[in-house]
């Protein structure tokens, strides 16, 4: 008998990649889409990596297909659009080997900077999108990506999102398919695009849309099933669970290929079904499509484009009972925080205490925006910090960005802050920059990168030196810094701020999540000599509260041991004491 | 068999996902369908987190929504409070007798709520218990979660063996003695 196990649906999707016979797979990590790799590097058949961005991860999927194997790169959604550049032209150049984009899109903005809809980017590249709708088909769509790239010649998106990626389900388990090498061969009208080979490869990729459109009405992942007709829904990937689980006789209209769509099936369900809606999150991409062609049918005039889906809102929406739900109680947010001994906090205590701004990026250190830090001013986009503070420096003089740094953390440097840390070493700037070096892919969960010294696979290779790195641009200030040590931090930053020059400070300190990477004590009060000022609190970290008579507590379970607040407090009231090894969190109160 | 809907609450950082890893295991291998979906990422760095879990002879839905929650799992009593009104009305509140501050408490733009169980047992089926409390005694406090887990089982469709069963296959090895003796002490052997 089969093997069935549960399986997360980002663990089902490299499950599908290693039965569908993939050799190499390359990524950038990024919520939701970091478990993808993570379990794809399980399986020593397939080559696995962390790139430094999604572009290269991207261009080095094309160059194995190219080369003959079916290959896969995964990416959260804004990484597609760093990735999008090489994809819209091998949309062109098509494949050799099996080429997929798994892309994971993040409705409801569980962990992003927006709520964009990688289907629109699909349309744009004319690249097909196969959407699944639990953990089984993530498995079973990814392989039939596969097939469909290698017949249609075409790179293709298995598009999932935060609901399916993050949760698990029954899957089935099935052999790995030894799919041999395609032989290379040099063919400069399909590889080469100059504008000759790509106007020829543009008449191509019509076409081959058209086919796909055409033959979608067929495949099996295009499904309708038909019920009650006095109701249809056309829907896909996690909404169509919603529909199911409100409306389970309805007749629905399950797509599997979202992009292109599949028009004469949905021309024979909408003249079968009395009122048509269309039930997809985030953009109207079906919806557009469908009432352009005069179906008549319901959907964003109903349907919000914003967050998540629920069966709840279904429910409220179409039936005439609605809903009836409790009111939730209202409570004190608990918004996500550093950790406490987060390196992060001990740098951004500095830039609080010295009143500077702060251009920032994507990372934990986003969250230094919120009270009680308030010290990031912007957040953009990965590796943003840095050529916007220099755009600021061009628009209104270097004496305006004297009170400016731009944060960046080290994978995110690594990712694209390289890029423009040229830019403002060429274009004459003299910013601040600040890397926060915490050894790591933080926010993600640990992932390894090329600054690091280990790779996806676990080897030990040589860690690029940032600081070597910033030098043989023609840096001239770089400083390296123990991101703990707040007098020398003050002073560098003082002083770093002042030049006029660009300047990079390396604030270095492991993230205090890193196995291994554990300080040996915990921080202790001493009642007697605290004259309950507070200082202590002004970082915002989770082990210190203050009790009902002004003086401090420091849960002994949740600290870390870094010393921060005992450096901030000018009284000694704060000392260093032997951890107890049996530490939970919190206390009963 | 109606879907049951099952969902645990807490704190990022408690280890909610090995829980969930166990109630994945114990309902899929009793051969029932069913959907667990968790919370990674962002909110996993000390902000509010939930999992949901439903299973059944065939499960469309991967979350529970509000008034669906057959049983409800509290690693801390604010987090309790929070999610409360996804309770059925004849639904189970199993409550971590715990206090965790989140930063808006520490820094005290707002007020941790009092009397929490003794509010939410007005409307509730309440069960508590001091699980860090019961943890240490066992000598390892990161066992507090599957003590929890043990009391809550006994409001779901599985034997004690069944759960015993799934923990040893679950839990890393080194663990699995302490974490059974954490799961009887909830469960109360």
């Amino acid at each position: 008998m089969a093997e069935k196990k549960i399986m997360l649906g980002n663990e089902a999707i490299a499950r599908g990649a290693y039965e569908a016979g993939v050799k190499v797979s390359a990524a950038y990590p990024g919520t939701p889409s970091t478990e993808i790799s993570e379990n794809v590097v399980k399986y020593e058949e397939i080559y696995a990596e962390w790139s430094p961005n999604e572009k290269v991860a991207m261009e080095v999927a094309i160059g194995a297909s190219i080369s003959g194997v079916r290959a896969m790169a995964s990416m959260k959604h804004v990484g597609v659009n760093v990735a999008s550049d090489p994809l819209y032209t091998a949309s062109y150049t098509g494949v050799n080997g099996g080429l997929v984009l798994v892309a994971a899109d993040d409705p409801g903005l569980y962990s992003s900077q927006n709520e964009q809809d990688t289907r629109c980017v699909a349309r744009a590249a004319q690249v097909p999108v196969l959407e699944p709708s639990d953990s089984q088909e993530a498995k079973d769509f990814m392989k039939f990506a596969f097939t469909l790239s290698e017949k249609y010649d075409t790179p293709v998106i298995l598009r999932t999102t935060t609901r399916l990626s993050h949760s698990q389900g029954n899957v089935v388990l099935e052999e790995r398919e030894e799919v041999a090498d395609k032989p290379y061969e040099r063919n400069i009208g399909k590889y080469v695009m100059m504008p000759a080979m790509a106007k020829g490869r543009h008449v191509f990729v019509e076409k081959r849309m058209e086919a796909m459109a055409e033959d979608g009405c067929a495949f099996p992942v295009n499904r309708a099933e038909y019920g009650d007709t006095s109701i249809g829904f056309i829907t896909s990937g996690i909404p169509y669970q919603y529909v199911k689980e409100v409306f389970p006789d309805a007749s629905v209209l399950k797509l599997g290929l979202v992009h292109p769509l599949p028009k004469k099936l949905i021309e024979e369900f909408a003249s079968r079904v009395d009122k048509l809606y269309i039930f997809e999150e985030l953009e109207p991409v079906i919806e557009e499509q469908v009432k352009a062609w005069g179906i008549e049918a319901a959907g964003k005039e109903i349907f919000t484009r914003q967050g998540e889906y629920s069966a709840n809102m279904l429910r409220r929406a179409l039936l005439p009972e609605g809903v009836e739900t409790q009111a939730p109680a209202s409570v004190p947010a608990r918004p996500p925080i550093l950790c406490p001994g987060c390196p992060h906090r001990s740098v951004f205590s500095v830039l609080k205490k010295l009143k500077l701004h702060a251009a920032g990026d994507i990372g934990c250190y986003t969250l230094g925006a919120v009270a009680p830090l308030s010290v990031i001013d912007t957040t953009i986009c990965m590796g943003a910090s840095i050529s916007s503070l220099h755009g600021m420096e061009k628009a209104r003089g270097k004496d305006y960005i004297k009170n400016w740094v731009a944060v960046i953390g080290d994978s995110t440097f690594m990712h694209t802050g390289v890029n423009s840390l040229m830019n403002m070493v060429y274009n004459q700037g003299t910013g601040t920059v600040l890397i926060v070096d915490n050894s790591t892919t933080g926010m993600t969960g640990h992932q390894d990168h090329a600054a690091t010294g280990k790779t996806l696979k676990g080897e030990v290779v040589p860690a690029i030196s940032i600081y070597k790195f910033c030098k043989a641009i023609g840096i001239e200030h770089v400083v390296e810094v123990n991101a703990f040590d707040l007098q020398e931090l003050e002073r560098v930053i003082r002083e770093e701020t002042a030049r006029d020059a660009v300047s990079v400070i390396i604030t270095k300190s492991p993230c205090v999540l890193l196995k291994g990477n554990v300080f040996p004590d915990v921080c202790a009060p001493v009642p007697e000599k605290c004259k309950k000022c507070g200082a202590c609190l002004v970082p915002g970290c989770p082990a210190l509260t203050k009790r009902e008579d002004g003086s401090i507590a420091i849960d002994a379970t949740m600290c870390n041991g870094c010393g921060l607040c005992m450096q901030l407090c000018p009284f000694g009231a704060i000392e260093k004491q032997p951890k107890q090894t049996t530490a939970g969190k919190g206390e009963k109160k | 068999m109606m879907t049951k809907s099952i969902m645990i609450v807490g704190v990022g950082g408690q280890g909610t996902l090995l829980t969930s890893r166990i109630l994945g295991g114990i309902t899929s291998g009793a051969g029932y369908d069913v959907k667990l979906s968790e919370v990674h990422g962002m909110a996993q760095r000390g902000g509010s987190v939930v999992t949901f879990v439903r299973y059944g002879e065939k499960v469309a839905e991967p979350i529970v929504e509000e008034g669906q929650a057959d049983v409800l799992i509290a690693f801390e009593r604010l987090e309790a409070l929070r999610y409360a009104h996804f309770l059925k009305k004849d639904g189970v509140l199993i409550v971590n007798d715990w206090r965790i501050e989140p930063i808006t408490v520490v820094t005290g733009a707002e007020q941790y709520p009092e009397n929490i169980i003794e509010d939410l047992s007005r409307e509730h089926k309440v069960y508590t218990i001091n699980a860090m409390e019961e943890a240490l005694k066992l000598g390892n406090a990161k066992a507090f979660n599957v003590i929890v887990l043990g009391m809550a089982a006994k409001h779901m469709d599985f034997t004690k063996e069944d759960w015993l069963r799934i923990i040893e296959k679950t839990v890393p090895p080194k663990t699995v003695e302490i974490n059974k003796r954490a799961f009887l002490a909830g469960y109360g052997s």
